[in-house]
Order: C-alpha cells, then structure tokens, then sequence
C-alpha cells in the first residue's frame, strides 16, 4: 500500500493529478486506487492537496495517514505538509516553487522546473501533466503508457495532445534525473 | 411484481473512476430515473450537478427548485405523473424535507432520496463526514410509518444501492432513503457499471382495468395496491389525510387502523425481502462487528488487527438499515459474547441493536461525533475490551 499527497495551491490542477493517477492505476493498471480531496474553504486559494491511496488489496481506511509520496508545487503547501512525509519517504517538488529545508530523515528529494517546462510549451496550466510525468519516472508506480490511459476525458480534449506532450517531457526529465543518480 | 431490462439510454456501461456522489446520479439514472428535483447543498451537490448535466440527455427532466420543501414535492407530482424520481441532499435540507416525506409516505408514493450526511446538528459540518441522520430517516417525519434505508460503503454500492433503492421504492410503494456521507459522497474510486441487459429493474404495477373502477389504495394480492398516470383519465382522489380504499378522507379510528397499520405491516411483513446484509466470519464469533457505510470498511482494518490477536470477530454490514434486521441479529445474539456497533454519532442504530438483543449478550456502543471517520484502533480497543 502506498499513501502519496499531491499538494500546491488551488488552481494549479493538484486535484486533476489524483484523478489521473487513481483513475490510470485502478481502471488499466490493475490496482486498487482511492482519491480524497481538501474541500471548504482550505481548497479555495490556499494551501490545496488531493490525496491518494494505491494498494493491491482494497483500501480499507479511506484518508492517508503518514504518505510516503509528497509531492509539492508551493512553498505554503510544502511548509504545511512536509512534516507529514514518513522519514524514509520521497518528495518530489517544483524546484522554481519550493525552497526545501535541509533533508529530513532518510527522504529521498527530486524536483523538475514543471512550471517553467510548462511555459516553454506554451502554457503554465500543464504544470501539473509535466510533474505527473516526472512522478510517473521517478516513482515507478506504473508505466508511463499506464499513468498517460488516465489523462483523457480529465483534460479539455482540444489540448489532450499539449498536455500528453507535457506528460513525456517530464517522464523524460524523471528518466534523465534517475540516470544522473540525484 | 413485473421486472425489466435497464434502458440501456440511461447507462453508462464501463469502468469509471467515480465519487459517491456522481455515482447516486448514474445508479439512479441506470435505475430509470427520468426527474430530478433538487435544491444544492454540501456535500451532495455534485449528484444534482451530475443530473442536471446527463438527464436532458436520456429524456429526463431536471429542475432546480426553490428549497427542499418544494423539490421532495415536486418528485411527489412527477412519481404520479408517471415518472421515477429522485433528489438528494444532506442534513439541513433533509430536515425541510420531512413534512412531504409523510406525505409521500401516505399517498404510497414511490421514490428515492439520498443524503449524503454531514455532521450536524443545524449547519454543522458542512464539508466534513457524519452518520448522524439515521434515526431522523426512521423517524423525520409525524406519526406512524415505515420506511427502507439503504446504506452503501462506497461508489460502488452508490450506484448498486440506488438501483436497489428504486426497485424497493417500486416494489413497495414507499419512499427509500439511500443514506450514504461525505467521505464516500467526495471519495473517487472505480466504479463499474454493467451493461443495461445485466440491469434488473422493477416495474411500475400499472393499473389496466376500467378508468371508472380505480381505487388508488385497494390493495393487491401482494398487499400493494395499483398506481395509474394522472392525465391518462382515471378519476381518483389522493390525499395527506387518512383515507380510505378510493383515496377519500374517513376520519375515524377504524379507517386511521386500516390505513396506517398498512404503511407498517408492508415493510415489516416483507423485511426478510427487503433486508441485504453482509456477514463475514459470522460462525464461530464470539464478537460481532455490526456497522454500515463507511464505518463497516473502516471497521474490517479493525476487525483484521483484533483477528490477529486470537479474538474471533465476524463482521454484518447494514446494506439495509431499515426495516432493521431484528429477526438475524436475535438468532446471532445467542451465540456471540458482544455485539460492537461503531457508526458516526453519538449511538443511535446502536439502540436498537440493544432493544432487540435484550440481555442475552453485551452490546457496546463506538461513537464518533462526525468530521472525520472512526480511528480503527477505537474499534480494534472496544473489540478487546469487549472479549475480555
């Protein structure tokens, strides 16, 4: 069982990645997947996380409890959510967004500039399917071509392919980071 | 009591990564719902989004009303227009609604009401889960009546328990109450809808005789009398008031005896037709585990720690909360030591499960106020405790 937050600030499509990846782990990729969101006023602006719980077995408890995937795209919501992160856990960050304090425990940390690869796309609102592939390579939850059978229908389809296009930009910088070893 | 197939217009056949919500809104519509009345309200509004968004689309008709008062009775109009209807809505809305649920429930109307419960009372927790509307689902509404409440663990039984539900609400006459919370109501995960031919449902018993012989509350063989379309001729009256066969108010003691011991005696007659549960490990416990919704998944972690500590557990998920399942649980009340009941509120389903045992085994209560759901390790505790 693996318990992973998506975390940044509301509008940034933080939601959008947990529906992506429990509806690409649980529909193609053999998994059971449960997703939970912040709702009220905490998800408007703020601080805004998606939570999602991938097993083999069903998920019994519905609500993360210590995950061990962070994945964060603002500063506040790293700052809110970090202390939350297992001690062997993984963080992965955007690393134009979130100044990281020193490393904590035995975490492993990675970051991607998902925004800036966003923008020399054409459009920052991809962000979140750059940092979807990244999390794709570095996490291994899955295939690639698992986690990319998620995004239609979750995306406006007149920019499926920009948003796939963002996805296999930050698998391959996930590939590259991996090879490099940091 | 006639079944059909699914109108395969209605279902969206295939694997989906869903919320609760969404999923009352496809198992209704896969169920033949072609009204929804509805007045927004967290955490349920995604289901009247949902309608509002698929429903002109399968020849349906939506309509967002001025309050919950005027949508439970617009579903009222629409059931004796002919259609199958449903709203949904969660704990303040649910309160406007009770007078026009006994309504509902005298003039034998068929028809389905989800709430997606937060804690209350009053406003409460508007964002955050609760179970705490049960008993109101018993009891909401003035005087004495029976009504059947279904409560699913997750979006997938959203969509399986609201089918359920309309088919209850067709077989029965009655209103059926899907009460499930917000954290299976905001919860994504995959739901499967089968193709429409693998989708059984009830069908309205039509009145066919001649339109000058029709009486509205003249039981069946089945005890359950027929319903006819307004506006396809037949001359009847139907009122709030106690009445008699043609639907014409008699009040006198007599008739009230006739008329109300009927509303009761259909479900409790038929509870062991009605009652769905699910029990694991039942033989051989010497605790039982009895929860419903979301509180029986949560309780299973419990249940799979305490196991592990030698105690043996089963586990009776309340598919059905009511007509409560007093027959099951008084032959199990012999056989195991205690009955733990977990649920979100202060202990209310609980109460009965103590009335029906009597002091034939302990019964202990796990409350929960609402906001968020139990810790597992209260209801591992209470297991323990329980045992000794």
């Amino acid at each position: 069982m693996t318990e992973i937050r998506f975390s940044g600030f509301g509008g940034q499509g933080i939601i959008r990645c947990a529906l992506i990846a429990g509806k690409a782990l649980s529909l193609y990729g053999n998994k059971f997947a449960t997703m939970t969101q912040s709702f009220g006023p905490e998800a408007r602006g703020s601080a805004c996380s998606s939570q999602l719980i991938v097993s083999d077995d069903r998920v019994l408890y519905p609500y993360i409890t210590i995950p061990e995937i962070l994945v964060s795209m603002s500063q506040e919501a790293y700052d809110k959510y970090e202390s939350d992160l297992k001690d062997d856990g993984l963080l992965i960050i955007d690393q134009d967004l979130v100044k990281p304090k020193p490393p904590r425990g035995k975490i492993k940390s990675y970051s991607v500039p998902s925004t800036r690869f966003a923008e020399e796309l054409g459009n920052r609102i991809i962000a979140n399917l750059v940092m979807m592939g990244f999390f794709t390579a570095i996490t291994k939850i899955t295939t690639s071509e698992v986690m990319k059978k998620g995004v239609p229908g979750l995306v406006p389809d007149r920019f499926l392919e920009l948003n796939l296009k963002a996805f296999d930009k930050g698998y391959e910088y996930g590939l590259e980071t991996l090879k490099k070893g940091k | 009591m006639k079944k059909s197939k699914a109108d395969p217009k209605g279902v969206l056949t295939g694997s989906h990564f869903m919320d609760g919500d969404y999923a009352l809104a496809e198992g209704g519509l896969a169920a033949g719902c072609r009204y929804f009345g509805g007045y927004p309200i967290t955490p349920s509004t995604e289901t009247a989004e949902r309608f509002s968004e698929r429903i002109p689309y399968v020849g349906g008709v939506f309509i967002q009303m001025e309050d919950e008062l005027g949508s439970i009775a617009s579903l009222i109009g629409a059931v004796w227009g002919g259609k199958k209807a449903m709203t949904v809505t969660s704990g303040p809305g649910f309160s406007l609604m009770m007078e026009n649920i006994g309504l509902a429930c005298m003039m034998e109307t068929p028809l389905v009401i989800a709430n997606v419960q937060r804690g209350g009372p009053s406003t409460g927790l508007p964002t955050l889960t609760g179970q705490q509307d049960m008993m109101q689902a018993r009891w909401g509404s003035h005087g004495d009546y029976e009504i059947i409440a279904l409560s699913p663990d997750s979006p997938q039984e959203c969509f399986d328990l609201t089918i359920e539900a309309f088919n209850l609400s067709e077989t029965y006459r009655v209103p059926v109450f899907v009460m499930t919370d917000e954290c299976i109501g905001h919860m994504h995960e995959k739901v499967v809808i089968p193709p429409a031919e693998e989708i059984e449902l009830v069908e309205r018993k039509w009145y066919k005789g001649p339109k000058n012989k029709y009486l509205p509350y003249k039981n069946d063989t089945d005890g359950i009398p027929f319903m006819v379309k307004v506006g396809d001729g037949y001359r009847f009256h139907t009122t709030g008031l106690t009445r008699d066969e043609r639907g014409y108010p008699l009040l006198n003691a007599e008739c009230q005896a006739t008329c109300v011991s009927h509303l009761i005696d259909k479900i409790k007659d038929n509870a062991d037709k009605i009652i769905h549960l699910k029990e694991t490990d039942i033989d051989n416990a010497e605790i039982l585990v009895m929860s419903y919704g979301i509180t029986s998944r949560v309780s299973i972690k419990a249940v799979q720690e305490a196991k592990k500590t030698g105690i043996k557990v089963g586990t009776m998920q309340l598919k059905t909360v009511w007509p409560f399942p007093e027959k099951r649980i008084k032959e199990l009340a012999g056989k195991v030591k205690a009955i733990v009941f977990p649920e979100i509120n202060a202990g209310q389903v609980v109460l009965e499960a103590e009335r029906v045992v009597g002091d034939k085994c302990k019964v202990v209560s796990v409350p929960h106020y609402g906001g968020w759901v139990h810790n597992p390790e209260d209801i591992l505790n209470a297991i323990k405790e329980a045992a000794k």
